[in-house]
């Protein structure tokens, strides 16, 4: 499918420097942060929106598959090639465009990595509030090609929440541009949010016109210890019901702790059930200390126990060591066994506990570890089943558990994904969170966007053509 | 449902009977990702392939017999800065960085190079030989320069390259240290030696840790140590002000000092270019030679050398006649700045007028896990304000010899080092480290900045601000 006359034409357009072929770059093209993967057949790396607008067009007339990637992180397969064709890395794209100070907005290239976004625009005094735990590790463009979240959504909403415009390029070449600064626009449908999520399958997002606000002054960061996984689950629900929003509240369960413990030595406590990070910020210092004082009381009440069932950071080095640790917790989990598969599921946050309780019975009855951890606040958990590939028995009863999860998710009003996305490892489960119209009618939207179908081909859709994991 | 056409096959890796990674150093990483924030190489190149976990699954698919040795795939591993930034990100604890040096060594057993042998075989382990090899570059020969980059088979030597490589040259000392240093020298008798000991390090948080378990430096015994100096080979030939410093400030506080001249590379360009079988005949001779001058430690003022020295134990391991001498000589090695903060050390009373900014090696902060110690030297040296730069420990892309071999990749990782040094607006840029100093200082020559900021050894303004009690 990829002949020399193609490599040639994409060296034209980007620069030989910028196209890779050589058997060790496709093997590097070939994987994302999942186990899945699956070599491209050739890799070109734009600088410009133009660059993407005259791939495309010759993708769509050679009918070549496209697959947009930045870091490549994500954990639902959404970037890897799997029907081959191109691989099309937009991590050059990395300019900051405009920080506007004046209407508190920053114009962006999708490969921007957030972090860098955010440390540009908190120098200014402003931030860009959402924070996915590959924050230092994923771009803008992927971020808002998968709607990425992250532990801040529970206070201050996700990457969705925060785009006010896009430059895409569609499958065909063409430039749109959706939005703009103005903050309201009822003119046409929301072309924005049509994009948000679609995970590169409708079209290449190349730049991004987010939404800022004023960085909070005062922050502070708890730590409560549980002596059992369900008093954790349940204080969740007690702090929100006081009418307290911290800007997070995540949850660990004790496999998380203990692989946390034995990658990044912080003295967590190895014999108990679960820990909750709680965050509160604000403007004010005298109402964040006073609310975070409130959570440590109702952690407290809840068996948050003894002398050192909560603490709070003493100060911002402990703070950041404490969310480095949150962040690492994913890939840490991999200490106890070579191949994870991380889970995404969202339920109303009610169901918290009962969902916690029921995954931990789902992993005595197929005999698997699955580690629960994720943002408990907003409703969005993370298990994480632990097993080795090579054991076919395992992976079997791995797959046995993943609907089960995805079942028990459906039936307690939630759904399959928060953050992560649908890819392809969550397409088969699709229609059971879905529904037959809502799938066809996406698919129509899918077909008329990108009729020969070169975008992210097999992605999301249950009936899309291909491909085994 | 999904359907597995994944096939994991547990063949037979196609090196066999060769030393090569094991399955455990690469089968748990879960590509998260992690590693890509940290590695400079990744950042200067945004390329896959040039990342940590891209390294590490090139690795696993040559093992598993998927890709070959190719050219290509070598270069991929030379690529690697070492810098060891992955190592110590990751959260399951693969070490990228080990890794691609041990494909290095894997390459070099299916097919060995030629000019390795001699260049490592034939050269490093002779000082004399090396001198007197070495001594075009010492004379600063266009030549010498040539002949060296076609030794390494750089066919391409652009003029921008070879200029570069000139300025990393230091000014070059006449005499090599070793011809030069006595072999012991007694502890300094001046008025110093009696005073209780500095309040600075009586605060230190490592020392009262270290002091308690170092295996030679009990407390009790921190004054009058029979230190034995390591010299390295970059030391020895190209920064001998520097370890004649290092020698000074033992020796003023309380040191006698024993240089041994027979010792040998410590062994790392070996590792480097894949001849670890070359650095384990080096690492046996050097503790060989420690053992006969029953010293307390062992002290460098190179980080290379001393990250290697530490690793004689681990390189040894497998060798069980060397197993324990090596270890119980790896756990007397302390980096010059490392030790100076172990020991109660005078406080210098001559002054230094500016501001300094300290960039860590590599092989310090992450090789040794010595960061504050340095900085601590320098914060007990009146005048002098220390002035961290952003990213203080991110490598500057020297590598050894990457501005050689990689050079335009250690370049972009050099600007975004200096980037940061230049900001700091500083007088001096400290760094234990002769790989790193001549790296910045062709950083800063190409700003033509070489006039407003010197690159110095951090224990070298120490020993200027004794120097200076005479003023």
């Amino acid at each position: 499918m990829i002949n020399t006359g193609i490599v040639k034409e994409l060296e034209r357009i980007v620069g030989t420097k910028n196209v890779f072929t050589s058997p060790e770059d496709l093997v590097s093209y070939s994987f994302d942060g999942t186990f899945a993967e699956h070599r491209p057949d050739v890799v070109a790396q734009p600088a410009t929106t133009e660059h993407v607008s005259r791939i495309l067009a010759l993708a769509d007339r050679e009918g070549i598959p496209v697959v947009p990637r930045g870091m490549a992180t994500g954990l639902a397969a959404a970037s890897i090639p799997f029907g081959g064709g191109l691989a099309l890395s937009l991590i050059r794209m990395n300019r900051v465009l405009e920080i506007d100070e004046e209407n508190m907005t920053a114009r962006v290239e999708a490969g921007v990595v957030t972090a860098d976004l955010q440390a540009e625009v908190e120098k200014r005094g402003l931030f860009y509030p959402p924070d996915p735990s590959s924050v230092r590790h994923s771009t803008l463009g992927g971020n808002v090609a998968c709607n990425a979240g992250g532990p801040r959504c529970l206070k201050y909403g996700i990457t969705g929440d925060y785009v006010l415009g896009l430059t895409v390029v569609l499958a065909d070449g063409r430039v749109v541009e959706t939005g703009g600064k103005a903050i309201k626009n009822v003119t046409g449908y929301n072309m924005t949010q049509l994009f948000i999520g679609s995970e590169g399958t409708l079209g290449v997002i190349t730049e991004i016109l987010v939404k800022l606000i004023g960085k909070p002054r005062h922050v502070r960061t708890a730590l409560a210890t549980f002596d059992k996984l369900d008093d954790a689950s349940r204080t969740v629900n007690a702090i929100l019901l006081k009418g307290i929003v911290p800007a997070t509240l995540e949850l660990m369960d004790e496999t998380a702790i203990a692989c946390i413990e034995e990658a990044m030595h912080l003295d967590l406590p190895l014999d108990k059930e679960a820990i909750l990070i709680i965050e509160c910020d604000g403007n004010d210092e005298g109402t964040v200390l006073r609310e975070i004082d409130r959570v440590a009381d109702i952690c407290r009440e809840n068996g948050a126990a003894g002398a050192d069932g909560v603490r709070v950071a003493k100060n911002e080095a402990e703070r950041a060591k404490l969310w480095q640790a949150r962040r690492s917790v994913s890939p840490s989990l991999a200490r106890k066994a070579p191949n994870k598969l991380g889970e995404d599921i969202s339920v109303p946050r009610s169901q918290i506990p009962a969902a916690v309780r029921r995954i931990k019975e789902i992993s005595r009855q197929y005999d698997l570890p699955i580690v629960v951890f994720g943002h408990a606040g907003d409703g969005n958990l993370h298990p994480n089943v632990l097993f080795d590939m090579r054991d076919a028995d395992q992976w079997a009863r791995v797959q046995e558990v993943v609907s089960e999860i995805f079942a028990l998710a459906v039936e307690l009003g939630g759904t399959l994904s928060g953050e992560h996305g649908v890819g392809v490892l969550k397409r088969a489960y699709l229609e059971s969170a879905l529904g037959a119209d809502s799938i066809e009618i996406q698919e129509r939207i899918k077909r008329a966007l990108d009729p020969k179908g070169i975008l992210c081909p097999g992605k999301i859709f249950p009936q899309a053509e291909v491909v085994a994991i | 449902m999904m359907k597995s056409e994944q096939k994991v096959t547990m063949v037979d890796h196609p090196f066999v009977d060769l030393e090569t990674p094991t399955e455990e150093q690469y089968l748990f990483c879960i590509r998260c990702g992690l590693c890509l924030a940290t590695c400079p190489t990744y950042r200067a190149s945004l390329k896959e392939t040039e990342s940590p976990r891209g390294r590490v699954m090139l690795i696993r698919k040559a093992l598993e017999g998927e890709l070959e040795l190719t050219p290509n795939f070598n270069d991929q591993m030379q690529k690697c800065m070492a810098c060891l930034a992955c190592n110590a990100i990751c959260p399951v604890g693969i070490k990228p960085a080990d890794l691609a040096l041990n494909m290095r060594y894997v390459a070099e057993q299916v097919e060995p190079s030629g000019w390795k042998e001699k260049l490592f075989g034939g050269l490093l382990p002779h000082p004399r030989r090396m001198e007197w090899g070495t001594l075009p570059l010492r004379l600063y020969q266009k030549l010498g320069l040539r002949r060296l980059a076609n030794t390494l088979r750089i066919t391409r030597v652009l003029p921008a390259q070879l200029r570069d490589l000139e300025r990393q040259l230091p000014q070059v000392p006449g005499r090599p240290l070793r011809s030069r240093l006595p072999e012991v020298i007694a502890p300094s008798t001046s008025s110093g030696r009696l005073r209780s000991p500095s309040t600075n390090f009586a605060q230190h948080p490592e020392r009262s840790e270290r002091a308690g378990r170092g295996p030679s430096t009990g407390s009790g015994r921190l004054r009058g140590l029979r230190v034995g100096f390591f010299l390295g080979c970059a030391q020895n030939l190209l920064f001998a002000e520097e370890s004649e410093a290092s020698a000074r400030v033992l020796v003023r506080n309380g040191c006698e000092v024993v240089t041994p001249k027979d010792v040998q590379c410590c062994g790392m360009p070996a590792i480097g270019y894949g001849r670890q079988e070359i650095m384990r005949e080096m690492a046996k001779h050097n503790i060989a030679c420690f053992e006969r001058l029953n010293v307390d430690v062992i002290v460098t003022d190179c980080a290379t050398c001393g990250s290697t020295l530490k690793e004689y134990g681990h390189y040894l391991a497998g060798e069980p006649e060397w197993a324990e001498r090596a270890r119980a000589f790896s756990d007397r090695v302390r980096d010059v700045s490392e030790f100076l903060a172990e020991i109660p050390l005078d406080k210098p009373r001559g002054r230094i007028e500016g501001k300094v900014t300290y960039h860590d090696p590599c092989h310090l902060v992450r090789g040794q896990g010595v960061a504050a110690q340095p900085r601590l030297l320098l914060g007990m040296i009146d005048g002098l304000e220390l002035v961290e730069m952003e990213e203080a420990d991110w490598c500057c892309g020297s590598a050894g010899s990457q501005l050689i071999t990689h050079y335009e990749d250690s370049l972009a990782i050099l600007e975004r080092k200096i980037d940061h040094v230049q900001a700091t607006g500083a007088d001096y840029v400290a760094s234990g480290c002769p790989g790193c100093q001549m790296q910045l200082t062709v950083g800063l020559k190409r700003r033509g900045l070489e006039k407003r900021m010197q690159v110095v050894h951090p224990v070298l303004l120490l020993d200027r601000a004794y120097q200076n009690e005479r003023h």
